[in-house]
């Protein structure tokens, strides 16, 4: 994993070193989370600056995103912002001292992910009908 | 064993070690208010179409949480992907990738900055 090292130094242990166990999961969940929300926000990004362009740009990209590749993709920025946000509660809940014991985390590890995904169709059920709205130009 | 006093008001060698930490968590609280916000606001426009959208996005209210999620997000994924480059990468790759962030995360920003002022200034 490493490029252009100069030091031999061994790197923190990686996946096969380690038995896996949720809170593995959920920290290797939270920086791919992370670093997939980078697009999420050149999306946001890129919906303010079609706005501010015009309604014809706003429109194009709004058909893009209303594509099946277009949901998946914000389907995937759903669940990558619920679960990044609950997990970050649960870091910095960490931070402060709380929760920071083996059972405890790993039990928050497990709510974690389910209330992410929970949010993530609750975000989906009641927001889904609005994709088609766009489609049809509203 | 403790760390010594003038290590921790040293800041390390970089001198700025200590401030990426509390922006990250910073940032973190904000967008923990910033983006339920923003989403259910966001999500309200969304549903009234473009005129919708650009009214709430002319609004000082929607303006300012518009501004505000933004830029926090900007902030805390140039720090978060930061730790990322430097574990992974070393030498001349991480300096142009530390590179590439930094400069990514401003043109995003400015990029929506542009866009915010011309929504609502724009005429």
């Amino acid at each position: 994993m490493s490029t252009g090292w100069s030091d031999p130094r061994p790197l923190s242990p990686f996946t096969s070193v380690w038995r896996w166990h949720v809170t593995m999961v959920t920290s290797i969940l939270h920086r791919a989370s992370g670093v997939a929300l980078y697009g999420g926000v050149f999306v946001l990004v890129a919906w303010l600056a079609a706005a501010a362009e015009g309604p014809k740009a706003y429109m194009k990209l709004m058909s893009i995103m209303a594509s099946w590749p277009g949901r998946a993709l914000l389907f995937g920025f759903t669940l990558a912002l619920s679960f990044h946000l609950l997990n970050g509660v649960r870091y910095l809940l960490w931070d402060k001292g709380i929760g920071y014991d083996k059972e405890t985390a790993d039990r928050t590890a497990w709510v974690v992910i389910v209330l992410a995904a929970i949010l993530t169709l609750a975000i989906w059920v009641t927001a889904y009908w609005s994709l088609d709205l766009l489609k049809v130009g509203g | 064993m403790r760390t010594s006093y003038k290590n921790v008001t040293g800041l390390g060698a970089a001198h700025k070690g200590v401030g990426h930490f509390i922006k990250q968590r910073v940032t973190a609280l904000a967008l923990l208010v910033l983006i339920p916000l923003f989403l259910f606001q966001f999500l309200s426009s969304f549903t009234s179409g473009y005129n919708g959208v650009m009214a709430w996005l002319g609004s000082p209210f929607g303006a300012a949480v518009t501004f505000l999620v933004i830029s926090a997000m900007v902030v805390h994924m140039r720090l978060g992907v930061q730790t990322a480059i430097e574990d992974y990468f070393g030498g001349t790759v991480r300096t142009i990738a530390l590179l590439l962030n930094g400069l990514f995360a401003l043109a995003l920003w400015l990029i929506a900055v542009y866009a915010l002022i011309k929504i609502n200034f724009g005429g």
